[in-house]
C-alpha cells in the first residue's frame, strides 16, 4: 500500500461518517440512473428496478468493501476480537474469576520480588550521574587494627582528611557515616537516624535543598561545634509538619540546641539503600556531640565511608592506579599515636582501592540479593504452572468452539487469522490479570519489607514501581499470553475441518489428541510442583534445624538492656563503679532472676578477635580466638554450665591478676589437656591495651558466638571489672519470667528513678536471634507459599482434566455398568488414572528437582539437597492432593445411571 | 455472448482510461466501460466503488458533487495529473503483458509478425 493511501486514510479518520453517508447516496443515485435507463429501454418499473440491482451486484458488499478501503482492516477486526473476548469473560464469570486470580497470583508474586530486586539492586542512587560514583576502601585488611564502626568499607578520619585535601584522582570526594542521634522534645528523648557528612557531601551528590541551604565545606571545619543540621524531606514532613518557616527553628540534639539550616529534596533518601536518614550533621561536629572522646583524631576507628566521583572519561582502573600512588603519603600522614606499635609497618604499607558503586552501599542488598534471585526463579516456576492451568482451561473452552472454528476454516478463514483472533480474545483476560497482579505486587512488596525489618531498625525501601518494574510485568503478561494462549489456539485450528465438524459429538475421535495434550499439561504441572514443594520442604527443614540448633545458652526469658551512662560524664576511673551500682539496681528489681554485664551479646553480629598463645611459647604458635567481656553471673544468667574452675568474682579487680574463662573449643585448641584451668595465656596488644597475660580460671561448655550456622569456635571470656578502658554504655543480660512490659517498666523505674541521666533501652534476646535468621525465614516462608500455590494450581488443573475425561466417558462408563461393573470399580479406575498421571509427573519432575536442589544447596543448613525424606514427603503430598482433586469427578462417574448414560445424546 | 471476468487490477486502468475523456459519475464509468468493450467485459457495477475509493486515496482521481443531465445530484470523478501519468505507465505495462501472453499462446504467429 502506498504512503499516499495511508495518508488519505489518516485524513479520513476524522471525517469518516460523512464519507459513509456520501457513499450510500452515491450508490443510490447509481441505481436510480440504471433504473431510469432500463425504463427508457422499455422495461416495466418492477423489471427495471430488479435489472438495475442485478447489474449492480451485492449492494451491501460493495458498500462494505468501499468502506474497508478507508480503514485499516487489522485494527478494526482486532478491536472486534478484543470485544468478543470481553463478552466471553462476562458470559462465564466463574472461568474469569479463576483465570484472573491465577494470573494475578502468578504475575503478582513475580512482580513483588522483582520490585524488591529492582529497588535494592538494579536502581542507581537518586543522585546526579550515579554511574561515576565509587567507594574507596583498604586494598587488603591484614594488619589493620582498631574498630570497624560500620558494615561498609570505611577509613579513619585523618586518612579521609588527607585524601580530601591532596587527591587529584577523583573530580570530587565525600565521606559519611551512619549514627544514631538523640533528639529531645520536652522531657522525651528519642533516637533518630543520623548521618555524619563531609562538607561537600550534598554538593558532590548533586542534592538540592527544598528550602534553606545544604552544607558546604565551610560548615565542616575543625572545632565547628554543633552549628547546624540538615533534615530529610520525610523528617521535615512528619516531624516538622512541612513547616515552610522551618529554617532557623532548632532541634535539641544530644542536649544541644541546633538550628535547622536546610531540607533536602524529596527524592534523596540517603547514601545507603535499605535505610533512610532523618538528620545530617557535619563530621567536625562529632567533638561537640560526643564529649567523652571522639573519632576525629584516631587512626584506629574505621568509620567513614569515602566515596569519589570519577573524572569524566576516567576508568575505574585509572582511579585505582591514582589511589595506589597516593597511598604511601596518605597513610604516613594519617598515622596517629593510638595505632599499635607492632602494626605500624603494616599501616604504612596499606594501599587504597576503589570499587564502582552506582547503587551506593547496601547491607540489605549484600544479604538478600542471592535469596531474592532464587525466589524470583521459584516464582517463575509458579507462573509456568499457572500458565499450564490456564492453557488447560482455554483448551476446555476451545473444544466447545471447535465446530465454530472448523466451520470458519472450511469457509476459507486462514489458520493464521484464527490464531490471532484467539490470542487477541485472551487480551482482556491478561490485561485484567496483569493489572491485579501489579496491585497485588504492591501489597506483597510491603509485606516482604515488613518481614525483613528488625526491632529498632526500620527498613526503608523505595518500592515505587519504575519503568523497569512496569516493563517486567508487561513482558511477563505477554509471555504468559503466548504460553497459555498459543497452544490451545494451534490446537483448535489445526484439526482438519471434516474431522473437527464431527468432533462435537462426544463419542467420536478428534478430541483424543486434545486429551493427550491436556494430560501432558497436567503432568508438567505435577513435575514443576514437585520442584517447588520439595524446595519448600528443604527450606522449612533447614530453618527448623537452625531454630533447634544447640546454641549452648538459654534463649527464653532473656532481655538485653542498654544503660547509657555517658550523660553522667564520669571519668574513666569512676565508670566501673557506676556500672556496678547500676547493675545492682537492676538485680534488685523484683522478678529479675539473674543479671550480668556483657560486652558482646551472642549472635548480635558483633565480634572481637585477637591472636592468643600459651604463656612461654612463641607468638607464632598461637591462633586467633574470639573474645568477650562478661561480668560475674553471666553463665548463670544464660544457663551455660561450667565444666571446670570458677566464675569471676568480687576479688577480680583492676589491681588483681588478670583472669579469663575459656570454652571447650579453646581448651581443645590450646592442647594442654582436658582441664586448662591454671594455664596462662598471652593476648596480643589491642588498640586499647598492650600485650597482656591472663590466667585461665574456668572452662565452660561451647556456645555460638557470631551466628547460628558456625561450628563452635574458641572463645576467651575476660572480666569486665578488669577492663582498662571501660565504656560508659553498659549492656546487661537479664533473666526474668516477667512479661516484657512489666519488666521494662520496673527496671526503668528502678534505674531512672535513681539517676535521671541514664537512658535505658531493651531488646528481647530470642527475637534478636530469630532476626539473625531473617534470610532463612524469608526463603522458608516464600518457598512455602509458592509450594502451596503450586499444589493448589495443580489440583485445580487435575480436577478440570479428570472432570472432562469423566464427562467424555459417560457413555462408556454407562456401558460398563450395564455389563456389571460396580461403583467401586468405576471409582477406582478414575482414581487409578489420576494417580498414573501424578506418578508420571513426579517421575518427570525428579531430575529437575535434583538440579534445582543442587542450586540451593549453599542456602541449606543441616539437610542435604538430595534428602530422600524431603523428596518422599513432597511426592506423597502431591499424590494426596491429586487424589483429593480427582475424588469429586470420580464420585460423579460412579454415580452414572447406565440407562441415562446410554440414552445420552 | 459470454462475458469475460475482469483480470485482477485491470479495473483501475479501465476507470482511468474512461476518465481521460472528462469527468463522469460512477454509473457513467460503468456504462462507458461496457460500451468501449462492446459489452464483452462484465463489470459488476458494485465492484466499481471500492476501486474508486482506492484510486482517490492514491491521488489519481478526485471526486466532487455535481448535477447530472437529469438534474440529479451525483458524484463526479476526474483524472488528476498524477492519474494521467499512472494511466500511461499502466497502459504500457498492460501492453507488454498482452504481448507476452500472446507469444506464449501463439508462438509461431508472433515470431512471424516480428
Amino acid at each position: 500500500m502506498s504512503w499516499r493511501r495511508h495518508l488519505a486514510k489518516l485524513v479520513a479518520l476524522f471525517r469518516r461518517p460523512k464519507t459513509v453517508d456520501e457513499l450510500q447516496e452515491e450508490i443510490l443515485v447509481h441505481l436510480q440512473m440504471e433504473e431510469q435507463e432500463n425504463l427508457e429501454s422499455g422495461m416495466s418499473p418492477a423489471e427495471a428496478r430488479y435489472a438495475a440491482l442485478r447489474r449492480f451486484g451485492n449492494v451491501a458488499l460493495a458498500e462494505d468493501r468501499s468502506r474497508e478501503m478507508w480503514g485499516w482492516n487489522g485494527a478494526e477486526t482486532l478491536w472486534q476480537d478484543i470485544r468478543f473476548g470481553l463478552r466471553q469473560l462476562k458470559r462465564s464469570p466463574g472461568f474469569t474469576a479463576v483465570a484472573v486470580l491465577t494470573l494475578a497470583l502468578g504475575i503478582g508474586a513475580n512482580t513483588a520480588i522483582f520490585q524488591l530486586l529492582d529497588a535494592v539492586r538494579l536502581r542507581s542512587l537518586p543522585v546526579s550521574n550515579p554511574s561515576e560514583l565509587t567507594v574507596v576502601r583498604l586494598a587488603d585488611l591484614p594488619g589493620r587494627r582498631g574498630s570497624q564502626e560500620t558494615v561498609y568499607p570505611a577509613l579513619n578520619n585523618p586518612l579521609w582528611e588527607y585524601i580530601r585535601d591532596h587527591q587529584s584522582v577523583f573530580s570530587e570526594v565525600l565521606a559519611w557515616s551512619p549514627t544514631n542521634l538523640g533528639i529531645t522534645e520536652g522531657d522525651h528523648e528519642r533516637l533518630v537516624q543520623g548521618l555524619w557528612v563531609s562538607g561537600d557531601f550534598f554538593k558532590v551528590l548533586g542534592v538540592q535543598p527544598v528550602i534553606g541551604r545544604l552544607f558546604s565545606s565551610a560548615d565542616d571545619q575543625p572545632g565547628c561545634g554543633a552549628s547546624g543540621v540538615v533534615v530529610s524531606y520525610a523528617f521535615w514532613q512528619s516531624q516538622l509538619a512541612g513547616d515552610p518557616h522551618a529554617i532557623g527553628r532548632t532541634l535539641t540534639i544530644g542536649r544541644h540546641p541546633v538550628p535547622i539550616v536546610g531540607v533536602t529534596h524529596a527524592g534523596f533518601t540517603g547514601p545507603e539503600i535499605g535505610h533512610s536518614f532523618d538528620v545530617a550533621v557535619p563530621i567536625c561536629s562529632q567533638s561537640a556531640y560526643w564529649r567523652d572522646g571522639n573519632w576525629l583524631n584516631s587512626s584506629t576507628d574505621w568509620w567513614l565511608t569515602v566515596m569519589g566521583r570519577l573524572k569524566t572519561g576516567d576508568s575505574l582502573s585509572m582511579a585505582n592506579a591514582g589511589l595506589k600512588s597516593l597511598s604511601s603519603a596518605a597513610f604516613e600522614a594519617s598515622l596517629r599515636q593510638d595505632y599499635p606499635t607492632e602494626n605500624i609497618r603494616d599501616y604504612l604499607h596499606f594501599e587504597l582501592a576503589a570499587d564502582s558503586a552506582p547503587g551506593g552501599v547496601s547491607w540489605l542488598r549484600d544479604t538478600y540479593e542471592n535469596p531474592l534471585w532464587m525466589l524470583l526463579g521459584l516464582a517463575g516456576v509458579v507462573l509456568l504452572i499457572a500458565c499450564a492451568n490456564l492453557a488447560n482451561l482455554m483448551l476446555a473452552r476451545g473444544s466447545a468452539r471447535v465446530q465454530e472454528l472448523a466451520l470458519r476454516l472450511s469457509l476459507g478463514a486462514s489458520q493464521r487469522r484464527l490464531i490471532w483472533q484467539l490470542l487477541w480474545e485472551s487480551f482482556p483476560l491478561i490485561l485484567l490479570g496483569g493489572a491485579s497482579g501489579l496491585l497485588l505486587a504492591g501489597a506483597l512488596g510491603n509485606a516482604l519489607v515488613a518481614l525483613l525489618s528488625r526491632q529498632g531498625d526500620s527498613l526503608f525501601v523505595n518500592l515505587h514501581p519504575d519503568w523497569r518494574v512496569l516493563g517486567f510485568t508487561a513482558l511477563l503478561a505477554a509471555l504468559t499470553t503466548l504460553l497459555f494462549g498459543l497452544v490451545p489456539a494451534f490446537r483448535a485450528t489445526s484439526l482438519a475441518p471434516s474431522e473437527a465438524m464431527n468432533a462435537g459429538s462426544p463419542r467420536i475421535g478428534g478430541m483424543h489428541e486434545s486429551n493427550g495434550l491436556r494430560r501432558m499439561l497436567v503432568v508438567t504441572q505435577v513435575a514443576l510442583s514437585l520442584v517447588l514443594v520439595t524446595g519448600a520442604v528443604l527450606f522449612a527443614q533447614s530453618l527448623a534445624n537452625l531454630r533447634t540448633v544447640d546454641t549452648g545458652f538459654r534463649e527464653d526469658s532473656i532481655v538485653i538492656a542498654w544503660l547509657d551512662l555517658s550523660q553522667l560524664r564520669l571519668p574513666v576511673a569512676r565508670r566501673l563503679i557506676a556500672r556496678k551500682e547500676t547493675l545492682d539496681l537492676v538485680r534488685y528489681v523484683p522478678g529479675v532472676a539473674a543479671a550480668s554485664e556483657v560486652g558482646i551479646v551472642p549472635l548480635s553480629g558483633g565480634s572481637i578477635d585477637n591472636r592468643v598463645w600459651a604463656e612461654g611459647e612463641d607468638r607464632q604458635s598461637g591462633s586467633d580466638s574470639n573474645f568477650n567481656w562478661i561480668g560475674e553471673g553471666y553463665f548463670k544468667t544464660l544457663g551455660t554450665p561450667f565444666l571446670a574452675g570458677r566464675d569471676f568474682s568480687e576479688q577480680d579487680s583492676p589491681n588483681s591478676p588478670k583472669v579469663a574463662i575459656v570454652n571447650e573449643e579453646f581448651a581443645r585448641r590450646l592442647g594442654k589437656g582436658v582441664n586448662p584451668v591454671g594455664w596462662r595465656i598471652r593476648r596480643e596488644a589491642t588498640p586499647h591495651e598492650p600485650e597482656t597475660v591472663f590466667e585461665i580460671v574456668g572452662m565452660v561448655k561451647n556456645s555460638k558466638y557470631r551466628d547460628l550456622r558456625e561450628k563452635f569456635a574458641p572463645i576467651v571470656y575476660l572480666c569486665v571489672s578488669q577492663d582498662q578502658n571501660p565504656n560508659p554504655i553498659e549492656q546487661v543480660v537479664i533473666q526474668s519470667s516477667l512479661p516484657l512490659p512489666i519488666l521494662t517498666s520496673r527496671i526503668k523505674q528502678a534505674v531512672v528513678g535513681k539517676r535521671l541521666d541514664i537512658d535505658v533501652e531493651f531488646r528481647v534476646f530470642k527475637t534478636q536471634i530469630q532476626e539473625s535468621l531473617l534470610p532463612e525465614r524469608l526463603m522458608a516462608v516464600l518457598s512455602g507459599f509458592f509450594g502451596i500455590l503450586a499444589a493448589l494450581l495443580t489440583a485445580v488443573g487435575l480436577y478440570g482434566v479428570i472432570s472432562f475425561l469423566v464427562a467424555r466417558r459417560t457413555h462408556e462408563i454407562g456401558i460398563r455398568m450395564a455389563l456389571g461393573a460396580g461403583k467401586r470399580q468405576v471409582l477406582s479406575s478414575v482414581l487409578r488414572e489420576t494417580l498414573m498421571l501424578t506418578v508420571l509427573g513426579i517421575g518427570t519432575g525428579l531430575p529437575i528437582t535434583f538440579i534445582v536442589a543442587r542450586l540451593i544447596a549453599s542456602m541449606l543448613f543441616g539437610i542435604k539437597p538430595s534428602d530422600p525424606v524431603a523428596l518422599l514427603f513432597a511426592a506423597f503430598a502431591l499424590c494426596g492432593v491429586s487424589l483429593a482433586a480427582a475424588y469429586i469427578p470420580a464420585r460423579r462417574a460412579a454415580k452414572v445411571d447406565p440407562m441415562v448414560a446410554l440414552r445420552y445424546e | 455472448m459470454d462475458r469475460i471476468e475482469l483480470v485482477f487490477g485491470s479495473l483501475d486502468m479501465l476507470i482511468l482510461r474512461t476518465l481521460r475523456w472528462g469527468a463522469t459519475h460512477g454509473h457513467g464509468i460503468a456504462k462507458s466501460i461496457e460500451r468501449m468493450s462492446e459489452d464483452t467485459l462484465k463489470v459488476e457495477h458494485g465492484s466499481l466503488y471500492p476501486a474508486l475509493q482506492r484510486l482517490q486515496q492514491e491521488g489519481w482521481i478526485t471526486a466532487e458533487w455535481g448535477v447530472s443531465k437529469n438534474n440529479q445530484r451525483a458524484k463526479y470523478y476526474r483524472l488528476t495529473a498524477l492519474g494521467r501519468r499512472q494511466l500511461v505507465s499502466e497502459t504500457s505495462r498492460w501492453e507488454r503483458f498482452v504481448r507476452a501472453v500472446t507469444c506464449v499462446l501463439r508462438p509461431a504467429e508472433s515470431e512471424e509478425s516480428q
